[in-house]
């Protein structure tokens, strides 16, 4: 079974390598709305694609559509989406050992595992979320252990993470709370120790930075990474405790944090603004129990309206559905308070520049790398399809979902 | 028969309903909503009369009379609907069988229940009336259900539906399930097919008893198979948890062998097999999910089940399966089946009198009809958008949640120790299997 439909799916990538190489790379996208996201949205645009780059973004009236230009319609259309906390091409769709590799329990101290050596840029959750519209995932290690590891930033497309991939190393994914004491029987079994743990490792990068030769440590190499600011470093942290440890840690190391989850980020916001951390909240449907019980459908808004910059995350799920959707959760939050304009920045301009990409991605503007996303309205609209998605100025998606 | 009367006698005497539940004595009359009876046309400015927890009214505004000193209430701008009937959810904190046996059928999930969960006050902000709890999960036989109106209860008889054909006298159905939720370590069944066996061994024994029982009525009880015989007599309705297309059609097998009623529950590939389930004759009871995957049973878990059993002519239900998807979102699974090509009424249906009848609740609830109860929801909008809320929850006439009401918003929107987190896990109860 699984060997048919391997064999199927690797047929099926041919035939579409096939009919992508023959089709015409010069495309025209015509919007009844266009969100560039870098302008004001506007009504009757024309996006054109050249050689996988945005071209020319404007009004209809102003740009005729060249010859042999391929043309889509759609009545909104956005840059592509993008997941700014993700572990999808390490997690799969099977949830068997087999396909789930975002996490590695047999030390809770692992900022050495990279991204890249475990994303399936073919997984089925990939491509799912790829046909609804999100074009970058900042994936990777998960949460569950005081360092999983790295994470890295992709593209939803191409065959090989080579392909794929855009920034190797991002950041190191670091985690406050219990779930890392049931992850590890108990060692760390308590969040103080959990802390102790964590301060010890980053004197140990402080003393490792500072010595002269001896061997290598990938260990310590990661970290010495995060402590001079060339990767940040991603916390974990859902209950104020933990925030306030983050926050803690931040002070005493003077690395570049980001909070991941927050759950009670609305109970701090005056710490976390001073902080100037940036955060990706949890996904807005989370289900509220253990150390997300306190989450709020309104966080996203009450960020929004204290200034403190922020972005949606799809996370990790360990049961069904095997992942989230983000710009589904962002919809939860815009229902609930927030901005249509914020949530959709949120997840597109915002989250580029957030991940450093912002020259590539996050906006239409000529130049910058062809991810479009035609939708059938609004894009929080449950009953809204998205029908097309470039990638890379290639038809990445022609079917409705 | 005595018994079961005796038994209602008990419950209505000693521990009484919600005091408000019969408080109603003035009529109410909403005026000027757009109204979704479900069983007719929408109504565009409707009025809508209800009085001592009972529907006296449902009809275009000017064209319904309203009883003298009724309290007129303007709800221009509303959506009126009857309220939400959930087919499967794991609200109330409740358990079910243990890891004893595969198979339960003399538990009782209304024996394990706390009506002051916090998930009962999420549900009534999804616009939740009516929920069949479900005991579970990872048995083939779970326990027996227990269908209830999620009135602001003091205990559990607050909530409970009388069922006077029930040996326990209280509404409710049967939990089984197939495929690879089950199949665990001995004595649970290590494969399909000795799955099946074990069923279908419990249904003869079931028959066997029927019988003895109906030659001599003093054979000695058997609180096992007595609800498996409510069961064959259809007096209980089994809510049978399936997945793959082959254990789908494993239930038909199961079910034409021994004739009771049944519903398909999360009925993941229903999609594969429409036809053979519309030609059947069974109803879903289905679960949309955002996303295919989490377990190898439900990687072809699509939103267009709803869209292929509606074009086969199945009936079709959701479920929140709560908490696997949160009954504050309910109506968002609908919108996604929807979204893959499910009629608006058809899946509005599938919300309210579709759920009633798996239920064998639908001339009491499900749609907006004189006489029926009066279980209702305002909607702010259109109710497969996600910028709608429920505005108002009514059961029997009693308001259960507003959301103007600060002290209740929260239960909507969530915060700070607004929850106790007390919700059912699928996963650690071995619902990944």
């Amino acid at each position: 079974m699984r060997l048919l439909n391997l064999i199927a799916a690797l047929i099926t990538a041919a035939c579409f390598l096939f009919v992508s190489e023959a089709r015409a790379q010069q495309f025209a996208v015509l919007g009844d709305t266009v969100y560039t996201m870098s302008s004001e949205p506007i009504f009757n645009g024309v996006v054109l694609i050249n050689d996988g780059k945005i071209e020319r973004v404007g009004n209809a009236s102003d740009i005729s559509i060249p010859d042999g230009y391929e043309v889509f319609e759609a009545p909104v259309v956005t840059p592509g989406i993008i997941d700014t906390r993700s572990v999808v091409g390490l997690s799969g769709i099977f949830n068997v050992p087999h396909d789930q590799d975002q996490l590695e329990t047999s030390n809770p101290f692992q900022p050495d595992l990279r991204a890249i050596d475990a994303y399936n840029a073919r997984e089925d959750l990939v491509v799912w979320l790829r046909n609804l519209g999100i074009t970058t995932v900042h994936t990777g290690h998960g949460p569950g252990a005081l360092a999983s590891g790295q994470t890295m930033i992709a593209k939803t497309f191409g065959n090989t993470v080579e392909e794929a991939v855009i920034d190797s190393v991002t950041m190191v994914a670091f985690t406050l709370g219990p779930s890392v004491s049931s992850n590890f029987n108990n060692n760390p079994g308590s969040r103080s120790r959990a802390m102790a743990m964590l301060r010890a490792e980053f004197i140990k990068a402080q003393e490792y930075m500072n010595r002269d030769g001896g061997s290598r440590d990938l260990k310590m190499e990661t970290m010495v990474s995060v402590l001079n600011g060339e990767i940040r470093a991603m916390i974990g942290a859902h209950r104020v405790t933990e925030i306030m440890s983050a926050l803690r840690l931040q002070r005493e190391f003077g690395f570049d944090l980001v909070i991941e989850g927050a759950s009670e980020a609305y109970l701090v916001l005056d710490e976390l603004k001073e902080a100037g951390v940036h955060i990706i909240l949890h996904p807005t449907m989370v289900r509220t129990r253990g150390e997300t019980t306190n989450a709020a459908f309104t966080t996203a808004s009450v960020l929004a309206e204290a200034g403190i910059p922020f972005t949606f995350q799809s996370g990790y799920e360990g049961y069904v559905p095997k992942t989230r959707v983000v710009h589904y959760e962002a919809g939860i939050a815009v229902a609930n308070g927030l901005s249509f304009n914020h949530g959709l920045s949120a997840l597109t301009i915002d989250a580029a520049r957030f991940l450093g990409i912002d020259d590539r991605t996050g906006s239409l503007e000529a130049g910058k790398d062809a991810d479009i996303v035609l939708w059938e309205g609004d894009p929080f609209e449950y009953t809204n399809r998205v029908c097309t998605v470039f990638i890379n100025g290639a038809l990445a998606s022609d079917k409705c979902q | 028969m005595l018994r079961t009367a005796l038994t209602l006698a008990l419950a209505l005497g000693l521990f009484g309903y919600s005091s408000a539940l019969f408080a109603q004595e003035r009529p109410i009359a909403f005026e000027g909503a757009t109204i979704y009876p479900i069983s007719s046309e929408p109504i565009e400015n409707g009025t809508f009369v209800v009085h001592e927890g009972k529907i006296l009214a449902v009809g275009t505004t000017g064209e319904v009379s309203i009883p003298s000193g009724a309290e007129r209430r303007d709800a221009s701008g509303f959506i009126i609907m009857p309220g939400l009937v959930d087919t499967h959810s794991h609200i109330g904190g409740g358990d079910g069988g243990d890891r004893t046996s595969p198979l339960h059928p003399d538990v009782r999930i209304s024996d394990a229940i706390d009506v002051r969960s916090d998930t009962f006050k999420k549900a009534r902000t999804g616009g939740v009336t009516v929920a069949n709890v479900m005991p579970g999960s990872g048995h083939l036989l779970s326990g027996q259900t227990a269908y209830l109106k999620l009135r602001d209860a003091n205990t559990i008889y607050g909530m409970l539906i009388e069922d006077e054909n029930l040996h326990d006298g209280f509404a409710g159905g049967i939990k089984m399930a197939n495929g690879t939720n089950p199949l665990r370590q001995a004595p649970f069944p290590g494969t399909r097919a000795r799955s099946a066996a074990l069923q279908r061994e419990l249904f003869i024994q079931a028959q066997e008893y029927q019988q003895r029982m109906a030659d001599d009525p003093g054979t000695t009880r058997n609180l096992r198979l007595e609800s498996v015989v409510e069961a064959l007599e259809g007096k209980r309705i089994i809510h049978f948890h399936t997945h793959r297309h082959d254990d789908i059609m494993t239930v038909i097998r199961l079910q034409r062998e021994f004739g009771f009623r049944v519903v398909l529950h999360h009925v993941t590939d229903a999609w594969l097999v429409a036809d053979e389930i519309a030609e059947a004759g069974i109803p879903s009871s289905i679960i949309v999910l955002d996303t295919p995957g989490g377990k190898l049973e439900a990687i072809n878990l699509l939103y267009k089940s709803g869209h292929y059993l509606e074009e086969a002519g199945a009936d079709v239900a959701f479920h929140t399966d709560d908490g696997v998807t949160d009954s504050r979102l309910f109506f968002r699974m609908a919108a996604f089946a929807v979204r893959d090509g499910m009629s608006r009424e058809k899946a509005l249906e599938a919300l309210t009198l579709a759920g009633a009848r798996m239920l064998d609740l639908e001339d009491r609830v499900g749609s907006l009809e004189p006489g029926k109860d009066a279980d209702f929801i305002l909607l702010t909008g259109d109710p497969f958008s996600v910028y709608t809320h429920v505005q108002q929850t009514w059961i029997d006439g009693v308001k259960v949640f507003d959301r103007d009401n600060p002290d209740q918003l929260p239960y909507a929107t969530g915060g700070h120790e607004i929850y106790r987190g007390d919700f059912f896990d699928h996963y650690s109860t071995g619902g990944a299997q």
